[in-house]
């Protein structure tokens, strides 16, 4: 297997591929190698991948009893060999927190994106293929829901179900579909008189059956690129509902309700607020770097 | 083409442009409706306690209408938005349209000045930044842009007043205006720079503008970033184009050619950045006026939101949307009577 890296790169790469797979994963190659080339999408990348790896290895990298236990008289402490960025007001450890954290955030952003992406595709599709009325009606919803402030619609929201994780999860999701149905309205409609959905129509297949096969797969792209660059403004807003005290409850060690408790000692012991809101920005970061080198190479690419 | 033609293309914009207005309108107070009246378990018990009789009970629940079938409640429901009435707010006791109102003005005067630092300054960069395509102006333009996208606004506001209000102590803190000033000036447009100004107090004037600089100018960076990075994307495609070309080689200065010919073309698209960024100002105003004790409709809803005072919180909810809708509303009629080509028939 030693000279394999060679042969595969040249398998890859090959300019006449002999399957449908090798054409694939050499066209993901390709866009691997210019993504590779754009410094800020790595790092972004990087950033991501860690949280991620973070988030699944919590429980090795951190004791969860240093999560939730009060330990009253190490309140507050300054950054030391046993706390790393110090205590919080109870006498929690707040690197072991912050890491936790990472949880909820990827929790909340996972959760979005399963509502917001079928919501999307399940009205943009229809919109695209079928036009006339189906689309007017279909768009005008999707227009009033564009119109909506987010942050204060979660607001209402959460006055009406009650604070916590999961109404913070269906506010933003309400208020996040809309510019993918119109992305996926948009990507339909210069496929929907495509020879090879003639072909399937000719063959019998059904509406569903063209919308579901044919034209789902090809939306996906510009989709998971568009979600990526969402998922920094998803994690904002999560944090923000968490700061207002409307996101996750205590105990929980959400980053923006950890900012929010530290704000009462902000000016004596400035490291309880600002290191979870650190976390925060650099997660969003991430996701922002990422999902721009993702759209360079896609660009790039058409 | 007559007179009569080229006038009634517009309107029959304008037209379109109003019914889907105020089909919006429609769907927002949809679900403010849905919100308020269907989703609590029970409205009635909100009011009266679980501790009232039956007659008390079934006195409120017949007040409140109740009984009637939903789309019914929903009409009278829509009667009384339209008519600005909110209902009264539990916590301050006064019809939510007053406290809308009072409150108002403080969020206004901090999303202006915000909205004008994020204008003055995203603008040009923007377009330096097209014009530096591919190289480190344009990479640095990028990055500080990036970041500001990803700047949680109650974090960044709270570094900023740890850094200068209490260790550098350049600016004032939390609050429009120290607590001394209170009611020196008598309200007249509800801003206070403009007030005092008005009342020719120079002292409480500037004492307002330092409580003003911090936020405004944490919330002018976000919008900047915004703004920066729509108005570079603009410009490339302009830059793009052969008439650049052709009047650079007329002989044209290049600064010229950039920011009177290309600029001037992309005009037009910036209003409804511009618009999009002041809504979302307004918006964000409940994370920045939290973190700045500001007395605006940010502060309001929040407040009013942990007093569970859901008259007061779907009052603020019906006028952000509104503002935000009227918005949407206004960039489309300035881009219909700016540009002739979005007036359907061009000469």
């Amino acid at each position: 297997m030693t000279a394999a890296p060679q042969t595969w790169r040249a398998w890859l790469l090959h300019p006449a591929p002999a399957s449908r797979r090798q054409a694939q994963l050499g066209g993901w190659f390709r866009a691997w190698l210019a993504f590779r080339r754009n410094s800020l999408a790595m790092t972004g990348l990087v950033i991501v991948a860690l949280l991620v790896l973070i988030a699944i290895f919590a429980p090795v990298l951190a004791d969860r009893n240093l999560a939730v236990q009060q330990v009253l008289e190490d309140r507050l402490q300054a950054a030391s060999a046993l706390h790393w960025f110090g205590t919080d007001e109870l006498g929690r450890d707040i690197l072991t927190r912050m890491i936790f954290g990472a949880r909820i955030t990827l929790v909340i952003v996972f959760l979005v994106s399963a509502i917001v992406v079928p919501i999307g595709l399940a009205i943009g599709l229809p919109a695209g293929y079928f036009g006339g009325w189906v689309d007017a009606v279909l768009m005008r919803i999707t227009d009033i829901f564009l119109a909506f402030p987010r942050l204060v619609l979660a607001l209402a929201f959460a006055a009406a179900l009650g604070p916590g994780i999961e109404n913070a999860v269906i506010a933003i999701a309400l208020t996040a579909w809309p510019p993918y149905a119109r992305l996926a309205r948009a990507e339909t409609m210069t496929r929907r008189n495509a020879e090879f959905i003639q072909a399937a129509k000719l063959l019998g297949a059904s509406e569903f059956r063209i919308l579901a096969t044919q034209i789902l797969p090809l939306c996906l792209p510009s989709v998971i690129i568009r979600l990526t660059l969402d998922m920094a403004g998803i994690i904002l807003t999560a944090a923000g509902l968490g700061f207002l005290g409307l996101g996750a409850q205590p105990p929980a060690a959400e980053w923006g309700a950890m900012v929010s408790s530290g704000r009462q000692v902000l000016l004596d012991q400035w490291w309880v607020a600002t290191l979870p809101g650190l976390a925060i920005f650099v997660t969003s970061l991430g996701f922002n770097l990422l999902g721009d080198g993702l759209r360079d190479v896609s660009d790039s690419r058409s | 083409m007559t007179v009569a033609r080229r006038i009634a293309a517009p309107l029959r914009k304008i037209g379109s442009l109003l019914v889907s207005v105020g089909l919006t309108f429609l769907g927002l107070t949809c679900v403010t409706f849905v919100i308020g009246r269907v989703i609590p378990i029970d409205p009635v018990l909100a009011i009266v306690g679980d501790k009232a009789s039956n007659e008390t009970y079934e006195r409120v629940r017949l007040q409140l209408g109740l009984d009637q079938p939903l789309l019914e409640q929903y009409w009278h429901y829509l009667v009384k938005v339209v008519h600005g009435e909110f209902g009264t707010s539990v916590m301050t006791a006064h019809p939510v349209l007053d406290d809308l109102l009072s409150v108002f003005p403080a969020t206004l005067e901090l999303a202006t000045l915000s909205l004008v630092i994020g204008v003055v300054g995203g603008i040009p960069l923007g377009v330096y930044a097209a014009v530096n395509r591919g190289r480190w102006q344009d990479q640095l333009i990028r990055f500080m842009s990036l970041l500001g996208y990803s700047m949680p606004v109650f974090w960044l506001g709270l570094i900023g007043l740890l850094l200068f209000y209490a260790k550098l102590g350049w600016v004032a803190g939390p609050g429009r205006v120290d607590v001394g000033f209170d009611d020196m000036v008598p309200a007249v447009t509800g801003l206070m720079t403009i007030d005092s100004l008005l009342a020719g107090e120079d002292e409480v004037f500037w004492n307002v503008l330092s409580h003003l600089v911090l936020p405004s100018s944490i919330l002018g960076y976000l919008s900047l970033a915004y703004v920066a990075r729509m108005t570079r994307s603009f410009m490339l495609s302009q830059l793009k184009q052969e008439y650049i070309l052709a009047t650079l080689a007329k002989g044209l200065s290049p600064f010229r050619v950039v920011w009177i010919h290309a600029l001037g073309n992309v005009w037009v698209q910036l209003v409804t950045v511009i618009a999009l960024t002041f809504g979302s100002l307004l918006e964000g105003a409940v994370l920045t006026e939290t973190v700045f004790a500001w007395p605006g409709l940010g502060l309001y809803l929040k407040n009013s939101l942990f007093a569970a005072d859901l008259n007061a919180v779907l009052g603020g909810t019906v006028l952000v949307g509104v503002v935000y809708i009227v918005l949407n509303m206004l960039s489309d009629v300035v881009y219909t009577l700016v540009d002739p080509r979005a007036r359907g028939q061009g000469t």
